[in-house]
């Protein structure tokens, strides 16, 4: 079981980071957001594995079925797919020495920090937590969540405003000349 | 060799480390926000193994998962929105050459 | 009551208003309306005189009400009321039937003049003004009003500012008059410094409890007297009355004989307890009117303007009532008879100047030497003239007699008891004497003998109807006004002096009885003895020229030239106070344009060079502060931009610095704990 456990663990962390890293130096744009995929994918398999099914269904539907549309649809509407552009890149030195001394620094913090892990965590895995956590939403969380429902609602009018555009004069003018002509 | 929550941590910082890696050098404003969803995702992770792990923690990191998760569903559309309309205004999304507000 | 006096002095006002703003638009130029108002005041005048002399009947009657106007500083309260008693009323009933009598008259005499309708607003402001300073119940409401009716004397004697001759006139009666004001006010001021009341009956109190006595009431008293000179035309100051003839006569029949000259008079009966409270100001009343009264009468024998002759007259004539005034102090009938004498000139002196209106009007000159024989042709006029000179005369039957026997009664009463003012008396007595001759030698020269200027002679004719008819109302109240003893019994009950003051104690001391009647019958028949001795001289020179006036002049040579040159009074005030007010007016200006231009004149560079160190300061102090404030945010700024590339990845590159920094940071303090 824990064997096993591991194993899972290795080959999904394998694939998340590998889609990552492909997302991150990949040329192409549209191979790079089907690398991300691959990356949410794996994700989600690793949320369920750590026991948040719902988390991880989640994560497929808004990621994968959302996010990911929406990132697909700006690289059309942009076209900006790839090729024509010389230097797709800026900084790209400085940012990995930075990063490596990040990573350098932050690992240590991992493994120094005395976390107070439980004793016997697998327990848990095998329960259902969706009740619990839809019932925690409407009540405990229930303002948090209707702010985010708000949120959601600006954010989708704001985004259609935003990304509408003010309409060219030149249009208005011969919309006006149509309706007088008509 | 049993995973531990110090394995998700690792995976954690290296995919965050990706994502920061990918905002800071790509001149690209789409995939900028793909690095952003990778840091969103990074933290997510870090949620959901310190709900796992810890004690006391019943389902909270979840749900703030799934906060993080309507959040980021949000930036994306606002975010997709600001990158088409600067593309409307300057025909291209090499984010560098944007700084008309620099003076 | 109180209604009453409120109406007589709105009608005026209102049609003051009216008159002045819309005068020109009005029908007949709205000589109706002002007419019409004096004509209401009139009627409410007429009500208050019947309520208050006939049912009343009281001799201490006062009716009071006053009303709170404003407090000035130093918690004086300013106040306007109503002082109504006998000689208000009687003052009220003057005022009005002269002024509209004249209001009557100038609808004819002044019919087709230029600004007729200003002339009419200017009777009704002075009208107003008038009734006011008779109503009036403190001291500073009559300044106001005494200072009002100086200013419409001053608009309707300069009626015709075209005339050099009017402008002067005008501008000389008003600072001639200002020179008496100017001492009223400072009298005035004297009692409320040390009374702190305006109130007629308050300071009357105060005065006879003795509050303030012996040098300030006597130095008040001839304050307050010193705009009675200026204002009747006293000596010194009188010589504004003969020049103030330039406006038209109906003007100078209603202020400049009958109604403001008379206001001085008004004035001294009116505060009579604060001059009685001083046997000193009696005197001095009494000495200053019994000189312009003899002197006046003296100038008044050589002049030719028929206008002037009354001018001078009217002087003489106020001289009297003034003396009267001043005796009264110490004789009891005197106070009445100067009042009486107020009452009885106003109507004579009125009718004497509107019949010389009547006929400058007809023949167009003033000078009597080219007049002559005009009976004939303007007979009311004549008639009336000549019932107006026996009045002024002191013929029996007429007014002038009642009152003037009994100032000269008093006079020699006083004379008798006071042997050194026996000469007060005397000169009186003469001056009756002289009235009488003057004034027959108008009529005779004017109305007799053969016309001297034929072409005039020819032209005159008798003047309309609205003019004659204001003739025959005053003519009649001249006779009237003459069964004056009788007049003089029942205002020698109802008017008497207000409050009896230190000298007036000792007048009444003295007593009605002792020597009175001696003085009455004295003074009767003496006054009459002048009278005709004035009129039959008058007569032979001028009627029958059996006595040559050419030798009469040679005889008297210097005395003739002092009576026609006016005794030099102008001259002698052009050559001290005028030349004086000129020279001091050249040392003025160069002080003006040396000392005070010259310091205008400093504070020019002085400003110059203040403003522009100012300037300096603002350019290089303020100005350097604000400048080396931007160019330190410039610096700040310039800096700053170092770290802004407006490159979003490189602030995040940044960022993750100072985080990868701050976690360095943390993991060595990290291992410095554990």
């Amino acid at each position: 079981m824990d064997a096993l456990h591991s194993i899972i663990f290795y080959i999904l962390a394998a694939i998340v980071l590998a889609s990552a890293a492909f997302t991150a130096f990949s040329s192409n744009l549209v191979h790079a957001a089907f690398s991300l995929l691959f990356t949410f994918f794996g994700l989600a398999c690793l949320y369920i594995q750590l026991g948040a099914d719902f988390v991880g269904v989640s994560q497929v539907v808004v990621y994968v079925g959302g996010i990911l549309v929406l990132l697909l649809f700006g690289v059309m509407f942009t076209g900006s797919i790839a090729g024509g552009i010389t230097r797709q890149t800026l900084q790209t030195k400085w940012s990995a020495l930075v990063l490596v001394v990040l990573m350098a620094v932050m690992l240590p913090i991992v493994y120094v920090t005395p976390w107070g892990v439980m004793d016997a965590p697998q327990d848990k895995a095998l329960t259902s937590n969706v009740e619990l956590i839809g019932k925690l939403l409407l009540t405990d969380y229930l303002l948090p969540f209707e702010i985010a429902s708000l949120l959601l609602l600006v954010a989708l009018i704001g985004a259609v405003v935003i990304a509408r555009g003010e309409p060219k004069v030149q249009d208005k003018v011969e919309d006006k000349n149509e309706t007088a002509a008509v | 060799m049993a995973v531990t929550l110090e394995h998700y941590l690792v995976v954690s910082i290296t995919l965050f480390s990706l994502g920061l890696f990918i905002v800071m050098t790509r001149r690209n404003g789409i995939r900028m926000l793909m690095g952003v969803e990778l840091i969103l995702n990074s933290a997510n992770l870090n949620l959901i193994a310190f709900n796992r792990y810890l004690p006391g923690m019943d389902v909270s990191g979840n749900i703030f998962a799934v906060f993080v998760i309507i959040l980021a569903a949000a930036e994306a559309a606002v975010a997709l929105a600001i990158v088409l309309a600067i593309f409307q205004q300057f025909s291209t999304i090499q984010l560098d050459e944007i700084s008309s507000m620099k003076h | 009551m109180e209604t009453l006096a409120w109406l007589i002095l709105a009608f005026p006002i209102i049609a003051l208003v009216i008159q002045y703003f819309f005068g020109k638009k009005l029908p007949r130029q709205g000589d109706w309306l002002s007419t019409g108002a004096i004509g209401l005041s009139l009627i409410c005048s007429f009500i208050l005189f019947i309520k208050v002399i006939f049912i009343e009947g009281d001799p201490n009657y006062l009716f009071q009400v006053s009303y709170p106007w404003f407090t000035g500083g130093g918690g004086l309260d300013f106040t306007f009321g109503f002082h109504i008693d006998n000689l208000t009323a009687v003052m009220l009933m003057v005022v009005t039937i002269v002024s509209f009598v004249v209001h009557l008259y100038s609808i004819g005499y002044m019919h087709g003049e230029q600004f007729y309708d200003s002339f009419f607003a200017y009777l009704s402001l002075f009208s107003f003004s008038m009734l006011l300073l008779v109503l009036c119940d403190n001291l500073f409401v009559l300044y106001i009003s005494w200072e009002l009716v100086g200013v419409s004397s001053y608009l309707l004697i300069g009626f015709y500012f075209w005339k050099d001759s009017a402008a002067d006139a005008c501008k000389k009666a008003f600072i001639t008059t200002r020179v008496g004001d100017v001492f009223m006010f400072l009298g005035i001021m004297t009692l409320v410094l040390y009374l702190g009341k305006f109130n007629y009956t308050e300071i009357f109190e105060a005065v006879s409890h003795g509050e303030i006595s012996g040098w300030v009431i006597t130095v008040a008293g001839i304050c307050l007297f010193g705009g009675a000179v200026g204002k009747s035309a006293q000596f010194p100051l009188h010589v504004w009355l003969p020049d103030a003839m330039e406006g038209p006569t109906p003007v100078s029949a209603l202020i400049h004989a009958a109604t403001m000259v008379a206001a001085g008079v008004y004035m001294v009966g009116r505060l009579f307890p604060i001059f009685s409270s001083s046997p000193e100001t009696m005197l001095v009343i009494a000495y200053i009117g019994l000189i312009t009264a003899f002197f006046a009468s003296l100038i008044a024998i050589t002049q030719t303007d028929i206008k002037r002759i009354l001018a001078y007259s009217t002087l003489s004539q106020l001289g009297y009532m003034i003396t009267a005034l001043g005796v009264g102090g110490f004789v009891v009938g005197a106070y009445t008879a100067g009042l009486y004498h107020l009452m009885t000139h106003a109507f004579f002196k009125a009718l004497l100047f509107l019949c010389s209106g009547s006929v400058i009007h007809a023949v167009h000159t003033n000078e009597i030497t080219s007049m002559g024989g005009l009976r004939k042709k303007m007979p009311i006029t004549a008639i009336t003239m000549i019932i107006g000179t026996l009045a002024i005369s002191g013929v029996p039957f007429f007014s002038g007699f009642g009152s003037k026997d009994a100032i000269l009664a008093g006079a020699l009463q006083f004379g008798l008891e006071h042997p050194q003012h026996f000469p007060i008396f005397l000169g009186l007595l003469i001056g009756a004497g002289i009235t009488a001759f003057y004034m027959f030698r108008l009529i005779f020269l004017t109305f007799f003998g053969e016309p001297r200027d034929q072409e005039k002679f020819d032209h005159a004719h008798e003047s309309p109807v609205t003019m004659t008819i204001p003739l025959i109302i005053l003519a009649l109240l001249s006779i009237i006004g003459g069964w004056g003893l009788y007049g003089a019994l029942w205002l020698n009950a109802l008017i008497v002096p207000p409050v009896i003051g230190e000298a007036a104690h000792e007048a009444a001391a003295h007593g009605a009885g002792h020597g009175s009647a001696l003085a009455h019958y004295g003074a009767m028949v003496l006054s009459l003895l002048v009278a005709f001795g004035g009129i039959v001289f008058s007569y032979m020179v001028y009627y029958k020229r059996s006595i040559s006036v050419e030798m009469l002049t040679k005889k008297m040579g210097p005395l003739y030239q002092l009576s026609y040159n006016k005794f030099w009074v102008d001259e002698f005030y052009e050559k001290t106070v005028i030349a004086f007010v000129m020279k001091s007016r050249m040392v003025l200006r160069a002080f003006d344009n040396t000392v005070i231009d010259g310091a205008v004149n400093i504070t020019a560079p002085i400003t110059r060079g203040t403003a522009m160190i100012s300037g300096a300061v603002d350019k290089y102090i303020v100005d350097g502060l604000v400048n080396l404030l931007a160019i330190v945010v410039q610096a700040i700024g310039a800096v700053s931009t170092l770290f802004q590339s407006g490159v979003i990845q490189n602030y995040l590159l940044k960022a993750a610095c100072a985080i990868g920094a701050l976690l360095l940071i943390h993991n060595v303090i990290m291992r410095v704990l554990y």
